[in-house]
This record gives C-alpha cells, sequence and structure tokens, in this order.
C-alpha cells in the first residue's frame, strides 16, 4: 500500500523535473528579447484596444511608438494629449499636441422632417444599404438611420434615438477614436474640436443638391442660400456644391450664421441660452436637437 | 432528355404573360434622359453642350476607354442641359438631357429595314463597327461587345454560342426578338461568325419557348454550322458559365473567362443589335423591354429609345395599377427595385417588372435552420450559409479564400432559403468589400 503511494509520488516527481528542465532549455534556447520599454509604454496607453490609432492594438502601437525614430505623427485619440506627454517622457521623443476632438453628426434629417418615400427590408446595416441604393428617404447625403455608427463605437458613446431615428453622440464618453466616421458610408459623422464647455456651431447637413430638391426631400437642409457665408464675420464659412461648411479652425463660435439660417440646419450645442429676443430663442431651441446629448 | 448545367439551379414560376404579344413601337418621348455610365468599366465622356442641336444616331458621349462604349443620340432634338439624374441604382447619376424635335421627321421614320443577308464588311471592320456603334451585351450585364471580341491571338475560339435562354421569370423580350427577327439574328450570327473565323454557332434556347425553337430549327435546316440546343427549364441557365457546361458540357475555370474554353457568348439581343450596326448603319439606341405585371391592364413588349423615362412606358400599358409596392427594372430574379418612376431605359433595361403588396414583401429574416437548401441550388458549388456568415463577421479575406469572387449574384439561394435569410445582400456586400481589398493591395 505505502510501495503504491511512494512509486506514484515519485513518478509524478520526476516527471515534474524532467518537464521543468525541458522548458527551462526551450526558454534559454528560444528566448526572444523585447524591449523593455514596450511593456511601459503599453502600460500607458488606454487598452481600450479600439484601433483609432491605426494600429490593431495598443500593443502593437506601443511596438511602433519604440521603434520609430519620428513619433510626431503617431498619435493616440483615446489617451489625448495626457498619455501622449507621459509616452514622451518614457520614450524621450517629441510627440504632436492635439486639441481634443468629439463626433458630431452632421445630419438632422429625423423621421418627421425628412419622409421615408421607399422601404428597404434587407439586412439592417448602412453599409449593406447604400451599396444596395439611396436610402429609404429622398435624400442620398443624409443618415441611413441602420446604426453603423453605434455598431462601431466600442466605448458605448452613441446609441440611435428612436424618436428621431438618427444616430445620437454622448460627448462626455466619446474618446474621439474615429471609428464611426469611418464606419459611416456617407460620411456624415465629423471629428470637431472639443473646448472646455464643448461648445459647437456646424452645420447639420450634408445636401449637395440645389435648395428646392434639398428642401422637398428634407425640411431642415441647407439649401446652399450663402446667407450664413455673409454673415460670417472671420470667413469661417465655404460653400462648396450648395453646402455650407464650417471650418473650425476659424471659427470664433460667434453665432452669427444661426438665426440667419432659414432653414435650421446650423445646429449649436450647449450654449447657454441666449439673452437675443425671443423669437428667436424660440428657433434656437427648436434646432439643438443635438442639446440631447448632456441630458442622455 | 434535355440539355442542362448539372449543379444546382432552381425552377421559379414562370409567369410568362407575354410571350404572345408583339413588341409595339413605343411613342418617341417628348424628352430622353441619357446617362453616360450604361455598361460596365469606365462611364463615356459627354461630347455635346447644352443647347447643341443632335442628329438620330449621333455620338453624344465618346468612349472613355477600352472596357468603354460610345453612345449616341437616340432622337433627333436638342441637348437641354447635361443633368444628374437618379438612375437604376438609386444614386444621382450624369446624364444628357435632350429634347424631341417633334418637327424632325426623322424621329417618326420606320426604323424596320428589309432582311439584308451579304455581308459586305471586312472581319477588321465590323469588329471596328461594333465598338464605335455603341454596342454593349444586352441580356443585362452590358459588358462593352467589343471587348468579348477583341480575342488575343494564340487563343483559339471553335464555338459562338447564342442565348436565347431568358431564363428569368416574367421576361419575354429575348422571346419575341428571336420570333420576330429570326433571320436578321441568324444573319448577325453569320457577320460574328466571319469576324471571329468561327465555324461552329449553337443558339441555346429553353424548352419553354418551344416556337423559338422550332422556327430556328426550321431556319437553320440547311446551315450545318449553326445549330440550336433546346434545353431544359432551368434557372440561372442564362449565365454564361451555366449555358456553356449545358451545351458544350465544358467548365469555364474558376475565376476564368469562356474564351479559356475556346467560346463566346452572346445574347440574342446583342447579336441583332450587331446585325443592324453591320447591315443598316444603326448604332444601339433602342432596345425591346417588357413590361409587365400580375396586375397591369395590358403587359406588352416594346421596342424603346434608350433614356425613355419609365413612366412613359408603364403609362402606355394602362397605368400604374393600384397597390403597387415595387418596381423592378430588370427579372424578378436580377432586377433591381428602382425608387421612382423617372428613371430612364437604359442599354441594360430588359424589363419592368411591376409587384403588388400581396407579393412585395421579403419576409422576415430568422435564424439559420442549416437545412443546406442554398448549398443544393448554388448554380456555382458554393456555401451561401457560410459567406453570409463570414460577410456579417467581417472575415473578407476568408471569404475570398471561400471563392466570393465566383457568386454569379443570381439570388438562388435567398430565393429558397425557408428562414429568408438575406443571403446574396451579404454576399454581394463581400464581394464589393474584397473587390476593393483586392484593388488596395496590388
Amino acid at each position: 500500500m505505502n510501495e503504491s503511494i511512494l512509486n506514484s509520488v515519485l513518478l509524478l516527481v520526476s516527471l515534474g523535473a524532467v518537464t521543468a528542465l525541458v522548458l527551462y532549455v526551450v526558454s534559454k534556447k528560444f528566448y526572444v528579447y523585447e524591449d523593455p520599454l514596450i511593456a511601459e509604454v503599453e502600460g500607458l496607453l488606454p487598452a481600450a484596444n479600439c484601433a483609432g490609432c491605426g494600429s490593431p492594438g495598443c500593443k502593437s502601437f506601443a511596438e511602433k511608438l519604440v521603434t520609430t525614430d519620428d513619433i510626431s505623427n503617431l498619435f493616440c485619440p483615446v489617451g489625448g494629449n495626457e498619455v501622449m506627454k507621459m509616452v514622451a517622457e518614457v520614450l524621450g521623443k517629441e510627440v504632436a499636441e492635439k486639441d481634443p476632438t468629439v463626433a458630431v453628426v452632421r445630419c438632422q434629417g429625423s423621421c418627421e422632417v425628412r419622409p421615408k418615400t421607399t422601404e428597404y427590408q434587407g439586412p439592417k446595416s448602412c453599409a449593406i444599404s447604400s451599396m444596395i441604393y439611396s436610402g429609404e428617404t429622398d435624400c442620398q447625403y443624409g443618415c441611413l438611420g441602420d446604426g453603423d455608427c453605434v455598431t462601431a463605437c466600442k466605448f458605448d458613446a452613441m446609441f440611435m434615438d428612436e424618436t428621431t431615428g438618427l444616430p445620437v453622440v454622448i460627448t462626455d464618453k466619446c474618446t474621439s477614436c474615429g471609428m464611426c466616421v469611418e464606419a459611416c458610408p456617407r460620411d456624415i459623422i465629423e471629428m470637431r474640436p472639443k473646448n472646455k464647455r464643448d461648445l459647437k456651431v456646424f452645420v447639420g447637413c450634408l445636401n449637395e443638391e440645389k435648395g428646392g430638391i434639398a428642401k422637398k426631400a428634407c425640411a431642415v437642409a441647407c439649401i446652399g442660400c450663402s446667407k450664413c457665408e455673409e454673415v460670417c464675420p472671420k470667413d469661417a464659412i465655404t460653400m462648396v456644391n450648395n453646402l455650407a461648411y464650417i471650418d473650425p479652425e476659424y471659427c470664433t463660435l460667434c453665432r452669427k450664421c444661426v438665426p440667419v439660417c432659414p432653414t435650421h440646419s446650423i445646429i449649436e450645442t450647449n450654449f447657454p441660452p441666449p439673452k437675443v429676443k425671443k423669437v428667436e430663442a424660440d428657433k434656437v431651441g427648436e434646432v439643438t436637437s443635438v442639446n440631447l446629448v448632456k441630458d442622455a | 432528355m434535355l440539355k442542362t448545367f448539372p449543379k444546382g439551379g432552381i425552377h421559379p414560376p414562370e409567369n410568362k404573360l407575354t410571350s404572345s404579344k408583339k413588341i409595339k413601337r413605343l411613342p418617341v418621348p417628348k424628352v430622353v434622359y441619357v446617362p453616360i455610365a450604361q455598361h460596365i468599366g469606365i462611364p463615356a465622356e459627354i461630347i455635346v453642350d447644352r443647347k447643341d442641336k443632335v442628329e438620330i444616331g449621333q455620338v453624344i458621349a465618346k468612349s472613355g476607354g477600352f472596357v468603354s462604349s460610345n453612345i449616341h443620340s437616340p432622337v433627333a432634338g436638342t441637348v437641354t442641359k447635361l443633368d444628374m439624374v437618379i438612375d437604376s441604382s438609386g444614386y444621382k447619376k450624369q446624364c444628357i438631357v435632350i429634347r424631341t424635335d417633334v418637327k424632325n421627321e426623322s424621329n417618326f421614320q420606320d426604323i424596320e429595314y428589309p432582311l439584308k443577308k451579304e455581308i459586305s464588311l471586312e472581319p477588321i471592320e465590323i469588329l471596328k463597327r461594333i465598338s464605335d456603334f455603341g454596342i454593349v451585351g444586352l441580356g443585362g450585364a452590358t459588358f462593352p461587345s467589343h471587348v468579348k471580341l477583341n480575342v488575343k491571338e494564340g487563343i483559339k475560339i471553335d464555338c459562338l454560342i447564342i442565348n436565347g435562354v431568358e431564363c428569368e421569370p416574367y421576361l419575354t423580350a429575348d422571346h419575341r426578338l428571336m420570333l420576330e427577327k429570326a433571320e436578321e439574328i441568324i444573319v448577325g450570327i453569320k457577320i460574328l461568325m466571319s469576324a471571329l473565323h468561327v465555324n461552329k454557332a449553337v443558339i441555346g434556347i429553353e424548352n419553354n419557348k418551344r416556337d423559338a425553337v422550332e422556327l430556328f430549327k426550321h431556319l437553320t435546316a440547311n446551315e450545318k454550322e449553326i445549330q440550336v440546343a433546346a434545353l431544359q427549364v432551368k434557372y440561372p441557365q442564362g449565365g454564361e458559365k451555366q449555358l456553356i457546361r449545358a451545351i458544350l458540357k465544358r467548365e469555364v475555370p474558376k475565376n476564368g473567362l469562356p474564351l479559356d474554353v475556346g467560346v463566346i457568348v452572346h445574347n440574342v439581343g446583342t447579336i441583332f443589335a450587331i446585325y443592324q450596326a453591320i447591315q443598316h448603319n444603326q448604332p444601339l439606341i433602342e432596345r425591346v423591354v417588357t413590361v409587365t405585371g400580375k396586375k397591369l391592364g395590358d403587359p406588352s413588349n416594346f421596342w424603346v429609345k434608350i433614356g425613355t423615362p419609365i413612366n412613359d412606358l408603364i403609362e402606355e400599358v394602362g397605368g400604374m395599377p393600384e397597390g403597387t409596392r415595387k418596381i423592378v427594372n430588370g427579372g424578378p430574379m436580377m432586377g433591381k427595385a428602382i425608387k421612382n418612376t423617372d428613371v430612364p431605359v437604359t442599354k441594360g433595361t430588359s424589363g419592368i417588372l411591376i409587384i403588388n403588396e400581396d407579393e412585395a414583401s421579403r419576409g422576415e429574416a430568422k435564424n439559420c435552420i442549416r437545412c443546406g437548401e442554398c448549398v443544393d441550388v448554388c448554380p456555382m458549388g458554393l456555401e451561401p450559409h457560410l459567406l453570409m456568415n463570414l460577410t456579417e463577421k467581417g472575415m473578407y479575406e476568408k471569404a475570398g479564400q471561400e471563392d466570393i469572387m465566383t457568386c454569379i449574384e443570381c439570388g438562388s439561394c435567398s430565393y429558397v432559403c425557408p428562414s429568408h435569410r438575406p443571403l446574396l445582400d451579404y454576399i454581394r456586400f463581400g464581394k464589393n468589400i474584397t473587390k476593393k481589398l483586392a484593388s488596395s493591395k496590388n
């Protein structure tokens, strides 16, 4: 009885010893040197593996940061300047500094203002429906409403608003990784600078049609009237293909363009209620559908 | 036993409502919208300007490259604008808008020419004219014909196949054309045979068009070189690879062309267009379109000028029936639903199908029950359920390895799926992405 216990103990111990020896030899023989810096840098990164930087994950981005000499064109959008500064300290290299950005949805074509003219019964995916045709409404530029951006967001920073049928960005959660921008087949989502109070003024429309056609398809479409362009004191607004675009680089957020837009297609977010005339205040209230963001 | 392809295939209800109706001529439309991208390949380049006067058959857009095609004015009139107009893809595309000159008599002259049998052109001239006169494959793919006929030296072609299968339900455009223009088509075949130096041609016709089979057999009784093959009725027999397999028992290699097995396939409509171009100097400015649907007052076949708004066609058959839910450009299997009736007829429009609400719905997609029906019916021997899953999960590379690119998009898999899964939608999407990935790699 004792002998059988002893035998099995001996057998297992010797088996363990042999295996340990083999493992030791193998680990020495096939040892691959890895720069300890890589692990250190990876520790600094947000570990979100969102691929917003262009690398498939944080580990490979860390490798890239360590092995590349000039890292001024590499940037982790999720970690932002803070993380990049720490990375710079560890590596002793110069890094770029970027203003924080946030995703905005440049379409206000809710079910109410943009009537559906057809019905699509295929798979619920913007990529597929945009490949098949121009969408359920008459606007071939606007949101398709199948939520590819929401699926792409790995930070739960987007959701589909059921009443409007449009995606909404939760600004506080948005890390500006840019996955939604890539997922949108219509390029509706744009990264715009995020200042301290998250104030933004932008054109919530991408319709390049002439005024009449655009307005027929969607009540809040930009009709290309150029009124905003005329009123802008900083020449931040340009009209291309019957569509206004506000360049965030020059825009001072003065909001003079907002009340002049006849179709309310310019969106302003998170501004305190203006102290101007009451009529205009009403209009502003209508337009700021993106104000929902804060409440959500 | 009739010939057919061995692998897969389905037999949907034929519903050929218009097979006994003569092709009527649609009145010349007041305005035509001629898109510059009517063929596969590079869009043509516009060479007219606003307010230009154009003659019937004048080149208005020039071929933009080798895989491209000239576009001719279908009417005599004035170019009113160069505008973006919604085409069957649902997106706005560049179009030349021409207002028909009602005083110009050439618009209303009879285009029915007497039969002309003797061929006076040399092979080189024939090929040049096919290219100049904007002939593209009228079976639906609209591939420029001169590219297909441009056989490189060293490749031996021993058989020309004429596709008169018309396996799509509802459509009868080719069927009627074969019945009414049989002799012209035979001359057209001879033209191509002399241009390609081929001495064997086979006309493939499905057996549900018995009258066409008999007619061609009768007309070619004394012609040893031209044979008629009656084929078993099975969709998608009109696919090039399926047709070659059915008639000659030759298997076109995957990712290969019919040229690899020494065959060129042309649709009967294309053959007739070639006949018109060579014998009567008429470029491709009109085609046969079947306007059909169960609820339509008078479904018919028409000779239609390219660029005619589909609305004109629907008006001609008694207007849009009540309860219409879907308008399809093409047949029910491979056609494309269109967004509005201002879409113009292009070189690839073989039919307009109007579907009522009780047949328009797709049914809710449920989970795959692994019955394997889609695998059984796939004529290319693919596994549609697998391709769909791979595309859904974003595994495009793996989908490429599973030969997603060989899919001919016949839609048999979606048709038979008892769970109404949108198999073809995903496969098409996967093909698109795979194509993009492949081109970005190169």
